[in-house]
């Protein structure tokens, strides 16, 4: 089984990446399901159904996103492998820019768009830094100028990455990535693998349920900013 | 390389490397920490900041150095790209093209045929360098030879450069910052000189003018197609320009085109304006997914071409006149 973490802001467009990917890996008659991590509530397995893919939703709720991924993903593996896919490709959100759903020797995509600025690639953390391959998508609505300061700056931020734009509407780049997703390393189990780097961590009074604001109420692993 | 960085002073670093600037950009304590060494820089970065930045100490080292090769790669000259060739497969039905055509630097190529006809597949398996592994089973070749394979994925040796009529600006920076920005990333180091013989150049093109100061954003159509134009003939690395569409308004389209092959770019367009059509050296027909000719543009053609630009521009008149509030009572009819 060939497992690959996707993961990327919101609204980047990683589905429809996905999409595009796996169409053009059922070409090679390759079969290959989907795993979708989201929050609050998704659509997204409507889309996937369409195109004949198998895909399963995660929603975390009032959890951490990241947290709620590594205690499920040796889940889904056994359940990709239950159902014989070639491939299981997990898509996730990140959230805060800090989230790091990759995993040591897994292939790890950061999916990340031209519209979000050429600011972002220096903001995003492992995410995006320890990614094997960074997808950049909609390339085709800002200019060819942009479009290069933006790549450079992913190539500052994650020098040893592969990078590459797809068209998240017509598909250009999306053969080519399958090509590449078709060099994943294979996974029986990812019992004793490690995450790339830790996650974002927060034990305070408000991962318990803390509503009310002020010194008295702050508990635990809390923060201060330096207003000085 | 190590040895060799971790002895210098951040400040040694900086004017020796000054992109290397960027890598430091987000890091804590850098004017305090401007006359210690990078090695002591480095080792005396807290672990809690590494938390904070998602990577650790020996991962970040090594990121370091691997931004500072990358970096300095990027200077490296490149091989000239003086010609692609495009070695024929097949079209929809497994119908074989009939094709090896060769396109120089400094040449014109236009692709003509109807939606879905496979123009986008011909201008991808260009931007892949397809090698008999996409669904149209062609070949593209790079100066007559096997093109190193590396190229595919990488961002300095990108072949293709694209320009469509849906793409805008999006940066909220005036036209200059913009341009020495991208002129930045590419490591230049006359940076001021060739922004402002960018922004010159695109006013040149442009039917209206604008400053160095206008906002990217409140460019109009015509301005915005005459910068990006100007910007990738003379900023962008890559040898090969697609263009799809350009549209006939504000914007001097035949100098435009002409900039670019001055510039030794190849260019490709698909188009269906004729006046752009026939400005090509040739134009590939692509039909079922296939190439079906290639038509060289002929001496009538050619003669055509003026009759048409006449046209064009007697157009273009007609549009002043209702740009500047006047009627179209009359059209002279004579071509002349």
């Amino acid at each position: 089984m060939q497992l690959i973490t996707v993961a990327g802001p919101p609204s980047a467009g990683k589905t429809s990446v996905i999409l595009k990917i796996i169409e053009a890996l059922q070409e090679d008659t390759l079969k290959v399901g989907v795993v979708k991590f989201d929050c609050l509530s998704t659509q997204d397995q409507i889309l996937y159904q369409k195109k004949g893919i198998e895909a399963k939703i995660g929603l975390s709720g009032n959890l951490c996103p990241d947290h709620f991924f590594v205690s499920n993903v040796q889940d889904c593996l056994a359940w990709a492998q239950k159902n014989e896919f070639d491939m299981l490709i997990s898509e996730s959100a990140g959230l805060c820019n800090r989230c790091s759903p990759h995993i040591r020797n897994v292939m790890a995509v950061c999916v990340i768009d031209n519209l979000s600025g050429v600011n972002t690639p220096r903001k995003v953390g492992p995410m995006l830094k320890l990614a094997d391959v960074v997808i950049i998508t909609k390339g085709d609505i800002v200019s060819q100028a942009e479009r290069e300061v933006f790549a450079f700056r992913v190539k500052q931020a994650n020098p040893g990455a592969v990078i590459v734009h797809v068209n998240g509407i017509t598909g250009q780049g999306a053969r080519e990535v399958g090509q590449l997703f078709k060099g994943a390393q294979s996974v029986d189990s990812l019992t004793d693998y490690h995450l790339r780097f830790s996650m974002p961590a927060a034990t305070c009074s408000y991962c318990l349920g803390q509503t009310r604001i002020g010194q008295n109420f702050q508990m635990g692993n809390v923060r201060k900013m330096d207003l000085s | 390389m190590w040895d060799h960085l971790s002895v210098m002073t951040i400040k040694q670093l900086f004017s020796s490397y000054p992109y290397a600037a960027d890598f430091f950009s987000s890091l804590p304590n850098l004017e305090q920490s401007e006359e210690s060494s990078v090695g002591a820089y480095f080792a005396a970065i807290e672990e809690d900041t590494l938390q904070d930045l998602g990577i650790g100490q020996q991962e970040f080292l090594e990121q370091f150095l691997s931004f500072m090769l990358q970096m300095e790669k990027l200077k490296e000259d490149k091989v000239k790209i003086e010609s692609i060739t495009i070695i024929g497969g097949k079209d929809k039905q497994g119908k074989a093209e009939d094709v090896e055509l060769t396109i120089h630097a400094g040449e014109i190529v236009c692709i003509v045929g109807p939606t879905g006809s496979g123009k986008s597949r011909l201008l991808a398996d260009i931007e892949w360098v397809a090698q008999q592994d996409t669904p149209t089973n062609r070949k593209i070749l790079i100066n007559g030879q096997l093109p190193d394979m590396r190229c595919r994925f990488s961002v300095e040796h990108k072949l293709v450069a694209q320009l469509s009529q849906n793409m805008n600006f999006i940066m909220d920076l005036s036209v200059e910052e913009f341009v020495s920005m991208h002129a930045e990333s590419r490591m230049l180091e006359n940076i001021e000189e060739v922004t402002s013989h960018i922004i010159a150049k695109a006013n040149e093109l442009a039917g209206e003018q604008f400053n160095p100061d206008t906002p990217v954003t409140s460019l109009s159509g015509g301005q915005s197609r005459a910068l990006m134009i100007a910007d990738t003939a003379y900023l962008s690395s890559s040898p090969i320009v697609l263009i799809d569409e350009i549209e006939n308004a504000g914007i001097d389209r035949q100098n435009a085109l002409r900039l670019l092959i001055d510039k030794q770019k190849i260019v490709l367009m698909a188009t269906h304006d004729p006046i752009l059509a026939l400005m090509g050296d040739k134009r590939i027909v692509i039909k079922n997914g296939g190439i079906n000719k290639v038509i060289l543009t002929s001496e009538k053609e050619r003669e055509n071409l003026i009759l048409l630009t006449a046209l064009d521009r007697k157009m273009l008149a007609i549009r002043e006149v209702l740009r500047g509030g006047g009627h179209i009572d009359e059209i002279p009819m004579a071509l002349e």
